[in-house]
């Protein structure tokens, strides 16, 4: 059992892409459910649309990296409308039911080989990275110390990473903490009582979708920026995923959803080297090292379960402000 | 409210009508007409009013036996159920299909029967949310809180005026999950306040208030009449009825069966018999007989 | 609810797991044996040579494919789709060869180059097919395909059918949105696989004890979560959460013991004899449509009149009102979670036989349409369930012949989203009064 190795995969997760573009998606999941009370589980859908807009535009349109961003994330508000003038209305389950197919719907159309040339279909998107890496403004060499140890387009990812997390934090903090935020907090738990105090629940509840959906975009942008767009990323496993991260950090609030998606996955990291290794020293028997993998993945369903069943706040969260726990 | 004053039969405002009383009658200073609303359910007719005026600046009690309409008919007013058929005017503009929250914005606020104050926001927060106008609600300003930063002051002042005066000053930063049932309806009372509405609203407001708050709820509605407001409010309770309205509406199975002035209301024959039962002022035993009727009356 | 049942409850979980994974192992060794090649490989290095091999249109499982160069050599087998895909370190030249002694017996290699060189340029991966045989492109009369879909989609809908009226019921008689009601449908099948592959019993044994199975999972479920968890009060939103929970972990411990490939039932691939028109069934296709209909008609026949049937619609339509009339909520509950998860193990064994094949996943796969037929039916309600169940299935095989055929569950989908917002008490449920 190599603990140095096991140790830097887990310590490199910390700052890696795929921990920044999932905090992202915990943060706007947090708008959605934790602040609004939206049961929104098609989050996976808002991060496609962010990163297939990016691909898409610079692969087909031949934009800019940065213009291609914005493309992304103009079509995730584009379908948070889509998706939320006919739907804000209904009840709790029936709109998780129908976010999820609402997600699926997407990413069966950019699954479909009738679209192949512009989504690459199963295949995915990969190689629009040229322009990004032109406008890298660190020079060639290598960055940090450890674990951390980057090139020079690893740290520009990094940096635009982190860089997006706080200003997506420092908005959501602003935001919930103003008058507006009162309002969100207010449909949460009543629409009919904000309702009856002179507030247009709709628009609101329009304008939380909208902001979420877009910070879930940027997520799945980051993700992309670095590797490949591909649709097996965004099933609905995905959505539960960014759920449990958001519940485990604490879903009202705004470090929460960035806390618990660090937490998340930095253990899958940490397991993900783990487990083969218990079982390369014969720890584990009877277990192929690709099983061991699975395992992490049964050990998040477990993990729900109690979370939900036993702190359902997370752990930065206020049991008082829960609105979805009798 | 000292005691010589709480005594005192609340001063009642007289010559609302015009014309011979009877129900529909036309009031000399309406702030709601209703025409011809009708609210079926499948089979069931709940509210088909042909023609009815609330006065404005008086308070108006709506009664009726269960299943009359009256909350139905108030779901309607104010806009969070939609009519079969009909029209009805606020302040003169017509506001038939116009949505809940724009009525709240023109001045006119409800509370409910079942209390809806946000147990998961402060009693302060509370407050605050009652508010119109306020620029930091809007998402653009909302980021900034130079934009909204005195204005939410000033809110805040005038939030803890209402408070103080609903007794609710001590518990501004206490959820409102932990207040009792009672305070509760005072919170709910004291927000819809904070909008300095034309027209009150008040669903059953003194359904499940223990006596010692029912003086105090009384006091607070006679102050919104002292303030300029018109009230409107449904309720069951007949002595409070009696002892604070200025104009009674009598709904029954839908229909207007009768309105006026709540002593002349209450003598009518028929509403005696649909509703009122004909023993008011006995002790309830004597009335079913569960105490002999030579009992003396002990107030 | 006080600490000591908290702690109790966690204590009674955490031994309900220790003991149902010890035993697993213990029983399941035999299953863990060799696992199937999978249909891809190499996911963590950043190129990729994929492709697809088919003859005469139809797609060719289990063919295996040679990747070599650069000092690195892989290989794969083609999954149930006849696709393939290999991961390589490294872009430039490499060479793709098919291994012809998988290819099936009645394949004609005629002019098809059997090893190629390929080369990977800045896109970061290239495709490769191997087509076989001339794909006759025979022309079916568009009547003769709609009849041929429609029966498919009969046949589709029937199994759908049992898997949603599961769901449905659960939902009407605890308010549950069960997520996780998918990977009943797997177990149901995994526990045929089990029994009738890995332990070798005939048929006519293995399949009644994968039912027996089920039935005893769908017992444990109720008797060890759901119960407590509604005793202790947990809110609805809540409930649905763990029911995700629960499904991920199903989910990934069913592929923990079945692997990422597909494994097929004894007679799965029984010939399709063809009947009228273009519809060609085979006896499993046939008698997987009679045990169907067999079992939804003795199913209705226990909803209409026996006496637990009519407590399960009474509390259905209000569990007060049916608890103050003296039926025992608890008990009928857990029958319907006993009967919900054997419907949802037959439905797995006849979806094992329909698609054909065994996947880790392969519940996930139907459960929005699950739901889709639940809401298109009426939320709640039995027979909602079956007639949405087929109208979905219907919908999904016939449409298949207008939309490209990827993209056949798209219509359910949006059938599913549209229902909720015309009509979402569904087309036999009663609309709530709201308010």
């Amino acid at each position: 059992m190599d603990w140095g190795i096991i140790l830097s995969n887990t310590a490199q997760s910390l700052l890696s892409p795929a921990t920044m573009a999932f905090a992202l998606a915990a943060l706007g999941l947090a708008v959605h459910f934790g602040f609004a009370g939206l049961l929104n589980f098609g989050i996976a859908g808002f991060m496609a649309v962010g990163a297939y807009g990016y691909a898409i535009s610079i692969l087909t349109f031949g934009l800019q990296w940065w213009t291609s961003a914005l493309v992304g994330i103009v079509a995730a508000a584009v379908f948070a409308i889509i998706m939320g003038v006919p739907t804000l209305r209904l009840r709790g389950d029936y709109l998780a039911i129908v976010t999820i197919a609402a997600a699926e719907i997407v990413r069966l159309l950019f699954l479909t080989t009738a679209f192949e040339e512009v989504t690459g279909s199963a295949d995915g998107l990969f190689g629009y990275h040229a322009s990004f890496r032109a406008s890298n403004p660190f020079p060639e060499g290598t960055y940090g110390f450890g674990p951390w140890t980057y090139n020079e387009v690893e740290f520009w990812v990094l940096v635009i990473g982190v860089v997006l997390v706080a200003l997506a934090a420092l908005f959501v903090w602003r935001l919930m903490n103003s008058p507006w935020g009162r309002v969100i907090k207010g449909i949460r738990e009543d629409e009919d009582a904000v309702r009856a105090l002179g507030k247009n629940v709709f628009s609101y509840k329009i304008q939380a979708l909208i902001i979420g959906g877009v910070i879930a975009a940027i997520g799945g942008i980051v993700y992309a920026l670095p590797s490949a767009v591909n649709p097996n990323v965004y099933m609905t496993s995905l959505t539960f995923f960014v759920w449990t991260a958001l519940l485990l950090g604490g879903a009202a609030t705004v470090f929460g959803p960035l806390l618990g998606a660090v937490i998340f996955w930095v253990l899958q990291a940490f397991l993900s080297s783990f487990l083969p290794a218990l079982v390369a020293s014969g720890i584990l028997p009877m277990v192929s090292s690709a099983q061991a993998s699975t395992l992490r993945f049964v050990l998040v369903g477990i993990g729900l379960v109690l979370l939900v069943i036993f702190r359902p706040q997370g752990i930065l969260g206020d049991k008082r402000e829960l609105t979805f726990v009798k | 409210m000292s005691s010589r004053e709480s005594s005192q039969s609340p001063e009642k405002t007289t010559n609302l009508h015009v014309g011979t009383i009877e129900p529909g009658v036309k009031k000399i200073d309406p702030i709601i007409t209703v025409d011809d609303v009708r609210r079926q359910f499948g089979g069931l007719t709940a509210v088909d009013v042909e023609h009815l005026e609330i006065p404005r600046g008086v308070i108006t009690a709506l009664i009726g036996p269960n299943g009359a309409g009256k909350t139905t008919l108030f779901n309607i007013l104010t806009g969070f159920d939609k009519p079969n058929a009909g029209k009805w005017t606020f302040d003169g503009k017509n506001i038939a299909g116009v949505s809940a929250f724009k009525l709240a914005q023109m001045g006119q606020v409800r509370t409910f029967q079942l209390t809806k104050a946000l147990g998961l926001l402060t009693v302060l927060e509370n407050m605050k949310l009652g508010a119109k106008s306020q620029k930091g609600e809007s998402f653009f300003f909302s980021l900034f809180p130079f934009f909204w930063r005195k204005q939410d002051a000033e809110i805040g002042e005038k939030a803890m005026v209402l408070l103080k005066k609903f007794k609710l000053e001590e518990k501004k930063d206490e959820f409102a999950a932990s207040l009792s049932g009672g305070q509760r309806k005072l919170l709910e009372m004291a927000r819809a306040l904070m909008s300095d509405p034309e027209l009150v609203m008040l669903d059953e407001p003194m359904a499940g208030v223990n006596p010692a708050l029912t003086q105090s709820l009384l006091d607070h509605i006679l102050d919104l009449k002292k303030e300029g407001m018109t009230v409107l409010f449904v309720e069951h309770d007949m002595h409070m009825v009696s002892h604070i309205a200025d104009w009674v509406v009598v709904l029954a199975e839908g229909r207007v069966v009768a309105e006026g002035p709540p002593k002349e209301v209450m003598r009518n024959p028929a509403v005696i018999d649909a509703y009122l039962g004909s023993h008011q002022d006995i002790d309830l035993g004597i009335v079913t007989g569960r105490i002999p009727k030579n009992t003396p009356k002990l107030s | 609810m006080s600490k000591n049942t908290s702690s109790r409850i966690a204590q009674g979980v955490t031994n309900t797991l220790k003991i149902a994974i010890v035993s697993f192992f213990a029983l399941m060794g035999a299953f863990v044996a060799s696992p199937a090649l999978a249909d891809s490989v190499g996911e963590e290095f950043d190129y990729r040579i994929a492709g697809n091999v088919k003859s005469q249109g139809d797609p060719l499982e289990g063919v295996r494919i040679d990747v070599s160069g650069n000092g690195f050599t892989s290989s794969v087998a083609t999954d149930s789709d006849g696709k393939w895909s290999i991961g390589v370190p490294q872009d430039g030249e490499w060479t793709v060869s098919l291994a012809v002694e998988t290819l099936p017996a009645d394949v004609e290699v005629g002019d098809e180059e059997l090893s190629r060189g390929v080369s990977i340029g800045p896109s970061g991966s290239v495709i490769q097919n191997f087509i076989f045989g001339q794909s006759e492109r025979a022309l079916i009369s568009f009547t003769d395909q709609l009849v041929s879909r429609l029966i498919y989609g009969l046949n589709f809908g029937l199994m759908l059918g049992l898997a949603a009226i599961g769901l449905s019921l659960v939902y009407g008689t605890t308010g549950l949105s069960n997520f996780s009601h998918a990977e009943l449908v797997t177990f149901g099948a995994l526990m045929a696989l089990f029994f009738s592959v890995a332990l070798s019993l005939p048929l006519w044994i293995a399949f009644p004890l994968a039912l027996l199975a089920s039935a005893g999972l769908g017992w444990a479920q109720d008797a060890a979560l759901w119960r407590p968890l509604r005793k202790r009060g947990l809110g609805l939103v809540q409930l649905m959460i763990v029911s995700i929970g629960l499904s991920l972990a199903a989910r990934y411990l069913m592929q923990f013991f079945v692997g990422g490939g597909t494994q097929q039932l004894p007679g799965a691939s029984a010939i399709k004899i063809p009947l009228f028109g273009a519809v060609a069934l085979s006896i499993v296709d046939l008698a997987s449509m009679g045990i169907s209909l067999v079992v939804i008609v003795v199913f209705a026949l226990w909803l209409t009149f026996s006496r637990t049937g009519k407590a399960t619609r009474a509390i259905s339509d209000n569990a007060d009102l049916a608890a103050a009339s003296g039926i025992d909520v608890d008990r009928v509950v857990r029958i319907v979670w006993i009967i919900s998860s054997v419907l949802a193990g037959l439905a797995g064994i006849l979806w094992a036989y329909f698609r054909p094949g065994i996947k880790w996943d392969m519940g996930e796969k139907i459960l929005l349409l699950m739901f889709a037929a639940v809401v298109l039916g009426g939320l709640g309600t039995a027979f909602g369930a079956l007639i949405g169940a087929i109208i979905v299935g219907l919908l999904v095989e016939t449409s298949a012949l207008f939309i490209p055929s990827d993209l056949k569950y798209l219509g359910a989908l949006v059938l599913l989203i549209a229902i909720l917002l015309v009509r979402p008490q569904g087309l036999l449920g009663r609309k709530e009064r709201v308010g």
